[in-house]
């Protein structure tokens, strides 16, 4: 309880005086999952949308794939990218290991499945009304597609907070193929870990506390977005 | 314009729906498809409103004569609107403004004809509420604003009485008359009530079982 409380008290004092590693750290943090989910959701969302809203062959078995993958253990991932990256593997001529683009890598690949699965379900839901609504009003069939995923849009936005909330608290793989390199692939997820292995039990606490602010506070944003926000053509 | 029906048959999972079907539209007013519930009403509609191909038969449209291509320039002529309307998850107004944003039109001509279009069924007070907060029966009226700010040439109405209560069966019953008495378009309707029927239509028709009984049951004006 001790622990706890002088965590919180550490991470107001960190906050407060604007520490410049910690603010490293956090915008490293930031940076690294953004654009992980930025990759994720521009490849994920179109392809959920084909998923949910095409009939073709293997489809089901896409979905299925989706979703199993939604389950990835990071540490895996990590491996996967740590041999695909590391000096002897198919892309090691490239020199990403330990670097942020490999571990923008690893998170994309963590990212990418949530976003297809659920931009799917979301998708598969809409009300089957609505397409042919559209299509009596006279929508053309992509603008019948395009009303249908801005009917899904609540679903695709609880999509993307979804696997946003995923990659910002995720440390095995980025821990493998970043190698937490202090000023250089240090995140927030990784120094607290490094920091709990040292039994500097306050600092960590202070970080897991601020990294908890900061997904809720990107969560009650999109929330609100989500609650105001207007579809394209609707 | 002109709609003429030849022939036309369809069947579902091997059980017959529509039967030889034949009939010509051709003059402004209402018609009135009259039937049972699943004698094949609901079908021929959705045909009639090339939603739905027949597996025989033919759907023409001709203009002066002139026979029109089924493509989305004459999709976008006629509307259809179905029993259960699909409410799209935004406001009254933008609900009625869809079909006008997809023409790609301005957004002054937009708000004038959604205002006229909510006026006339009566649901201009209501254009900032969420379209699904609406009663059934205000749902409906959407519906039809929804498909009369296309000022559609023909307008295909699929029972559109038929889940609301006695007060919004009357109002869109007093519509459909405004419409006839404007006479710049043709309602084609189903219902399976006889005295909607007779309150309603210039022209009435008979479906039986998957048969369309046109000229011995025609009530001309």
């Amino acid at each position: 309880m001790n622990s706890l409380f002088q965590g919180f008290v550490q991470a107001i004092d960190l906050i407060l005086h604007l520490d410049p590693v910690l603010f490293g750290i956090i915008l490293l943090s930031l940076k690294v999952s953004g654009f992980a989910l930025l990759i994720a959701t521009v490849f994920g969302l179109p392809a959920g949308a084909l998923l949910g809203l095409k009939r073709f062959p293997g489809r089901d078995l896409a979905i299925s794939t989706a979703n199993t993958f939604m389950g990835l253990p990071p540490v895996v991932v990590g491996l996967f990218v740590y041999l695909l990256l590391s000096r002897k593997g198919p892309l090691g001529f490239l020199g990403l290991l330990y670097s942020p683009s490999a571990m923008i890598i690893a998170q994309t690949i963590l990212a990418t499945p949530i976003v297809i699965a659920l931009c799917q379900s979301a998708i598969v839901n809409v009300d089957p009304l609505i397409r042919q609504a559209a299509r009596t009003l006279g929508a053309t069939p992509r603008q019948v597609t395009v009303t249908i995923i801005a009917e899904a849009r609540y679903g695709i936005l609880s999509a993307i907070i979804a696997a946003f909330g995923r990659v910002m608290a995720e440390v095995g793989a980025i821990l493998i193929v970043g190698g937490n390199i202090a000023g250089y692939t240090r995140v927030m997820t990784t120094t607290i870990a490094l920091e709990t292995d040292k039994g500097n039990f306050e600092l960590a606490l202070a970080l897991g506390i601020i990294l908890l602010a900061i997904s809720f506070s990107i969560n009650f944003i999109l929330h609100a977005v989500q609650k105001k926000g207007t579809s394209i053509l609707t | 314009m002109k709609l003429t029906v030849s022939h036309i048959a369809k069947a579902y999972e091997g059980r017959n729906i529509l039967m030889d079907c034949s009939f010509s539209f051709d003059r402004n007013g209402t018609y009135v498809l009259m039937g049972p519930n699943g004698c094949g009403k609901s079908t021929f509609l959705r045909i009639c409103a090339l939603l739905e191909q027949a597996d025989e038969g033919t759907v023409s449209y001709s203009e002066n004569n002139a026979a029109l291509q089924p493509d989305m320039a004459l999709r976008r002529r006629i509307t259809l609107v179905l029993p259960k309307i699909g409410v799209f998850n935004t406001t009254v107004a933008r609900n009625v403004a869809y079909p006008l944003r997809v023409r790609g039109m301005s957004h002054a001509e937009i708000e004038a004809r959604v205002n006229k279009a909510l006026a006339f069924v009566g649901l201009e007070r209501k254009k900032s509420q969420q379209a699904r907060t609406l009663s059934s029966g205000e749902t409906q009226r959407l519906g039809i604003a929804r498909a009369l700010v296309l000022d559609p040439e023909i307008l295909f109405l699929d029972e559109p009485t038929a889940s609301i209560d006695e007060e919004n069966t009357r109002i869109i019953e007093s519509m459909i008359g405004d419409m006839r008495k404007q006479g710049k378009s043709m309602v084609i309707m189903t219902t399976h009530d006889n005295a909607q029927a007779e309150r309603t239509a210039d022209r009435i028709l008979v479906m039986e079982r998957g048969v369309l009984e046109g000229h011995p049951n025609l009530r001309t004006e």
